[in-house]
This record gives structure tokens, sequence and C-alpha cells, in this order.
């Protein structure tokens, strides 16, 4: 056991120790902040210059225009409108000069015709709002020549109720759903991150430790099999440590914010309510998935012989993840989908897909159970499989660089 | 109280690198491995430190198989020279150190002693990759010793360093040796060999030709070289019987023989033929019986 902490404190405390892991830290501690901070950077930068939003419009009925900047102000934008006092073509020319964004030319026969101009037609413009805001008048030059009072228009106009139930008992409430889907994506995202990383971490280090030959003497004093699972575990911790300061990062920057955040877009994504038992099942899923391909990392690492060919080794590795991520992203809108509940259950997809169904469905205990058993069965397998690769791949040194050298390594490693 | 190696066999698929190989290392003993390049040397080091299982035979020190439990007492000198090239010297001589079970304030005593026995005393706080590879050399040496291990194994530790501090590792490795610890080591000079050792082996694809105290095997090799020098033309005596080769020197000759006796013989008739000014019944160097015993497989 002594060695095992001795290794342990050293793949912990050298990793943390560059250069590399501090800023990345730093950086996205700063992130955060920044993040959780925009919309007062924003009201900044806004409150600096603030920006008149005018509309030219080329109309030969003044009436017209006085609907118009009612509507659009109904509409809470604003959007000042001004009567053009210029032809079409100089119009024209001021947009290409940028001198004016754009302008709008009504004319009114049988029903109302607008066009509107911008320097682009895709541009994220007011388009939308303007043209709402024409049919708005549209409607009300319609409903009078109709001879409709106020009322009938508005009845005309009520919007349908229209909600979601779901009779399934594991599905959550439309509002219930919207409110987890934010926490849920977030960690899924945090989840996909870490077992990219931190096993990329590994392969990376047990090929460094191979192609400086100090491997060797490594393994001719510890184990090979508790040097890999010490290096696991010292890498794991660091993974967990990292992620801690992230997510007090996190909590700060959003509680020190200034503006009132758990309302507005945040609640939307669904941190006002947080459950307990989803942070935890995100713990425990982190830990699972970092562990079931930080296993297999170090048994690919331990293939190759100069860290130039951890990338290609890790391929297959990677491919599994992003189909895992893959599935729990697209999974995230239909989570009683047929394909993420059997994905579920498969030992290299459960730590994102599992999860995502613990976040989005009330599931009986028994599935996460199920597939964390099957996981953790996995994770022994690959142990026990990975550490024989790793005993023998250590020794090996060639410009071999595929999976076929698993079967050479279990060889070389072999008793007999 | 000593190190066996029974019959041990190791095959990689169906190449053979170590052919049932049998030795015993006498403890406090310094046995050198001879052997050209894929003699299977490194093989045999890997099988006594159980990095490798022998397809058949066993190892065994101080009665026991090696395993990792007995770690401490042994130190490795790969032939593959490795340290971390980003750790600091004394950072890396330690944490190694430490696997072997050597505590912290120990080993950092120790690591001092030895930086500074070698004259780098400053290279402590160096990173690895700052160091010369004759400098780096020496640090894999103090890693290998560090600890104390009695039973040291050295592959090809001369390699890559100039003469000053070739004396200066061996000088450290027969210290060593006087306190007490077991060392194999392996190299293809094999004036190190003669040098440093009491026992040795020549490996030729994985099977030991030729074994034993070097006194022994040389006497037993039973070729000798009489250097005679005369102020005479000395060809007439390569027809003598008995002599394997004859070379000239510029001062008279040298005459391979088989048996002793053929030396007095030629001592006689060498006298008759002019003055006699040196005559030498010399020994043969392990290069030559390398070459003998190796070089006919190549032939």
């Amino acid at each position: 056991m002594h060695s095992f902490w001795i290794i342990f404190k050293q793949a912990f405390l050298t990793k943390a120790k560059t250069k590399s892991f501090i800023i990345t830290t730093v950086i996205v501690v700063a992130a955060f902040f920044l993040l959780a901070n925009i919309s007062n950077i924003v009201a900044i930068f806004d409150g600096e210059e603030p920006e008149e939003n005018v509309l030219y419009v080329l109309s030969e009925e003044t009436e017209l225009l006085e609907n118009l900047q009612v509507q659009l102000a109904l509409m809470e934008t604003d959007i000042k409108v001004v009567p053009a006092h210029l032809t079409e073509t100089e119009l024209q020319e001021s947009i290409t000069e940028g001198t004016i964004d754009d302008y709008l030319v009504l004319t009114r026969n049988e029903q109302l015709i607008a066009r509107y101009v911008s320097e682009s037609a895709n541009e994220l413009g007011s388009g939308n709002e303007i043209e709402n805001a024409v049919q708005a008048i549209h409607t009300a030059i319609t409903a009078e020549s109709l001879g409709l009072d106020a009322r009938q228009v508005d009845q005309l106009f009520m919007l349908v109720e229209f909600e979601r139930q779901a009779v399934s008992e594991s599905s959550k409430s439309q509002e219930e759903l919207s409110q987890a889907r934010g926490l849920v994506y977030v960690l899924i995202m945090l989840i996909y991150v870490a077992v990219i990383y931190y096993p990329n971490m590994i392969a990376m280090e047990v090929a460094t430790e191979k192609s400086s030959r100090v491997m060797e003497i490594l393994i001719s004093s510890v184990s090979p099999v508790k040097h890999m699972f010490a290096k696991i575990a010292g890498i794991g911790c660091l993974g967990i440590l990292q992620m801690l300061i992230f997510g007090t990062a996190g909590y700060l920057a959003i509680k020190t914010a200034g503006t009132d955040l758990t309302e507005g877009i945040f609640s939307v994504m669904g941190f006002s309510e947080v459950k307990i038992s989803t942070f935890l099942f995100a713990v425990l899923f982190f830990l699972l998935g970092y562990f079931l391909y930080a296993v297999l990392a170090a048994l690919l690492g331990s293939l190759v012989s100069r860290t130039e060919d951890v990338q290609q080794l890790m391929l297959p590795m990677m491919i599994l993840i992003i189909i895992a991520s893959l599935i729990a992203f697209s999974g995230i809108t239909v989570p009683e989908a047929n394909y993420v509940t059997v994905s579920s259950f498969i030992p290299f997809f459960a730590p994102l897909v599992m999860f995502l169904r613990v976040g989005m469905l009330d599931l009986p205990l028994w599935e996460p159970l199920l597939s964390i058993a099957i996981m953790l069965v996995t994770i022994g397998v690959l142990g026990w499989f990975g550490a024989r690769v790793y005993r023998g791949g250590v020794l090996m040194y060639g410009s071999s660089q595929s999976l076929k050298d698993i079967r050479k390594a279990i060889r070389l490693g072999n008793k007999k | 109280m000593t190190l066996h190696v029974e019959h041990v066999t190791k095959k990689f698929g169906d190449f053979t690198a170590v052919d049932n190989l049998s030795l015993i290392i006498q403890e406090g003993g310094m046995h050198g491995f001879l052997g050209a390049n894929g003699a299977g040397k490194t093989t045999t080091f890997r099988m006594i430190l159980g990095l490798l299982d022998p397809t058949e035979g066993s190892v065994w020190w101080k009665g026991k198989p090696i395993t990792y439990a007995s770690s401490p007492e042994i130190g490795y000198l790969p032939e593959e020279r490795g340290l971390y090239p980003k750790m600091k010297v004394e950072e890396q001589l330690v944490y190694l150190a430490q696997l072997r079970k050597m505590s912290k304030g120990d080993a950092k005593r120790e690591a001092t002693a030895w930086l500074k026995r070698f004259e780098v005393p400053h290279y402590g706080q160096k990173k690895v990759e700052e160091l010369s590879k004759g400098n780096q050399q020496k640090i894999q040496l103090i890693a290998a010793l560090l600890h104390k291990p009695s039973l040291l194994i050295l592959d090809e530790p001369f390699s890559g360093l100039d003469p000053v501090n070739v004396e200066m590792l061996k000088k450290a490795i027969l210290d060593f040796q006087k306190q007490g610890a077991t060392i194999v080591f392996s190299s293809h000079r094999m004036d190190h060999v003669e040098e440093l050792c009491d026992d040795m082996s020549i490996l030729d694809r994985g099977k030991v030709v030729v074994g034993g105290p070097i006194k022994k095997v040389k006497r037993s090799f039973g070729k000798q070289k009489v250097r005679l020098n005369v102020d005479a033309d000395l060809s007439s005596l390569s027809g003598v019987a008995g002599v394997d080769n004859f070379t000239k020197t510029k001062e008279g000759a040298i005459f391979q023989i088989t048996d002793e006796r053929v030396a007095q013989t030629l001592l006689a008739k060498a006298m008759k033929l002019g003055t006699l000014r040196h005559f030498a019944v010399e020994e043969p160097s392990l290069e030559e019986i390398f070459i003998a015993k190796v070089g006919k497989y190549h032939a």
C-alpha cells in the first residue's frame, strides 16, 4: 500500500503543479465569472453608447406611419419610425454607404403592401418585428372594413389553450422537464469533457513514462498493476479537485453576479430548483465513466512507444465517447426513446446516457442501479484485462501502434 | 545466500531468446555477462527481476523467488536509460528510492552524498533533460543503488561514457561490492568484465557458451600465445608441431599454441636462431575467447 500512495501522490502533485493544469483551471473559472456577469457587462456597453434604432419609412399615408409606430411600441421594441424624405435610390445608396441600416416601403391598394430593404437578406435585423407590426396593422384595417368591433377582433385572435400532459409515470411534467433539461445538459457536458480529458491525461502519462524509458525502473520496483491503478486514482482525484473548483466557482459566480440570476435565463436552465439526487448521480456517473475510460486509456497508452502515437490508438475510444455524447445530447429532447433506453445499459454509453435518463425521467431505482452494476462489472473485467495488457505492453518497444499489439502484449506479460 | 538461475528458458513464440540457462552467483560476487546484441542478456535480467516469467525453469534469490516483496533489496539499471526528463534530479531520486521502500529523509541524505561523490552536487535542483548524457547516466546509476540493494543488476553500465567517468563509475561499483552487494552486469566491453569480475558468462543466442571464474575460463580455453622477440627471421618456426598460428611482428613473432610445452620447444629453437630479447607466454584475452567461441557461430 505504501508504494501505491507514493505513486498516487506523485501522479496527483506533479500534474496539479503543471502550468497547463493551473492555466486551464484559471481560464475556465474566469469564463464562469464572465458568463455569469455577461448581462451586466452588456448593460455597461449598452449604457455607454445608446443606439437609436431608426426605421425610415417611405409612405404616402402618414396614418400608416402612426399606426406602425403604435404597433412597434406595443410590441416592446425600441424601433423609432421616421418618415423618409429621400427617394428610394437615395435610400439604397445610404444603405450601401452604411449611414442607415434599413428602410420600409409601405403602400396601400386593395391590401397593405410592405417591402423591407436592408443590406443583406439574411441579416438578423428587425425584419421579423416589422413584419409582425405590419401584419397587425393589416388585421386592424381589415377588421375595421368588415365592421368588427374590438372585442370581436380579440376573440378572433385568442390563443388556444394548449397543454402537454404525459401519461407515462416516469415522465416528468412539462415544467419539470424544461427545468431539469438545462442542468442535465450542463452536467452531461461536464461528464463528457471529464471522460475525454482525464483518461487522455493518463494515456499521455503512461506513454511518456514508456517513451522516456523510466517505465522499466518503475515496474521493476512496483508491480505494473499497482502502478496503473495508483496512477488512475491519482489523476482521478485531480479530476475531482478540478471539478470541485469549477463547481464552487460556478456557484459563486452565479451568487455574486449581482443580478438575480435564479430568475431570468437561469430559471429556464433549472438552476432555481436543483435536485440533490441529480448532483449525486452526476458525481457517481462521472466517477464510473472516468474509471471505465481511464482503465481503457491506460491499456492503450501502454501499447505505444512514442507519445506521438497516443492519439492514433486512442481514436477507437474517442469514437465510443463521441457516440455516447451524440446519444445523450440528442436524447435530451426525447429521453424516453428506445435507443436511449437501450444504450443506457451499454457500459461505454451508460455514464452519459443513463445520467441523462436519471436526470430527465423519474426512473425506478433499479434501472440506474442495474446500469451502475453493469459498469462496475465492466470496469472490473477491463481492469483485469487491462492489467494483463499493461504488464506486457510496458515492456514492448517498437514502431508498432495498432490494436493487434494487445495480443502481443498479453503474450509478453503471460505467466508461461 | 546466492542467486540461482536454474535451467531457465524464455520463448517468444517460436523464437527462443534464452535457452536452458543455469548459473549460480555467490553472495558478494560480481558476475559479468558478455554477449553480442540480441544474445539474451536483457531478457535474462528481466527474468531475474521478475519482469518476465521464464517459459521454463526458475530463479531464486536467497532461496526465494524474486517478487515485488523483494523490491527494496534489488537495484536495476536498465539498458535503455530512462528518467523523467522534466523532473528535478533530487526529486526523482527520492521518488524512485521511495518506491523501493526507502524513507524520504534517508533517500534525500543518500542522494546528496552520491551527487557529491560523482562531483555533481549542484545538479540536485536541475531537470534531467538539462544534463548531458554522461551525467544522466550517473544519475541513473545513483537511482539503481541509492536504496542500498543487496542485489544490483546493471545492464551495460558504461556504454556512452567518457574514460574519466567510466573510471569513476567503476570505482563506485567496486566500492558497492565491497559493502557486500551481489552485482550482475552486462557489457560488450571485454576489458571491463576482465577488470571487474570474478566470474563471467559468454552468451550467444540464448545459450551460455563459456562460463565460470575468469581464470579457469582462460586456462581451459587451451590456447596461449607465445611472444618471441629475436633478431632473426622466425618464419622457419611456423612449422613446429603444435603451432596453430604464426604472426610476424616488428621485433619478432607471435605464436598461437595449444600446448604449454610447445612454448619450451619454441624457446629452445629460437635461441639457436639469434639473440633473444623477449620471451613470454601470454594468457588469452577475453576478447580472443569471445571471438573464438561466438565468432565461429557467425562464420
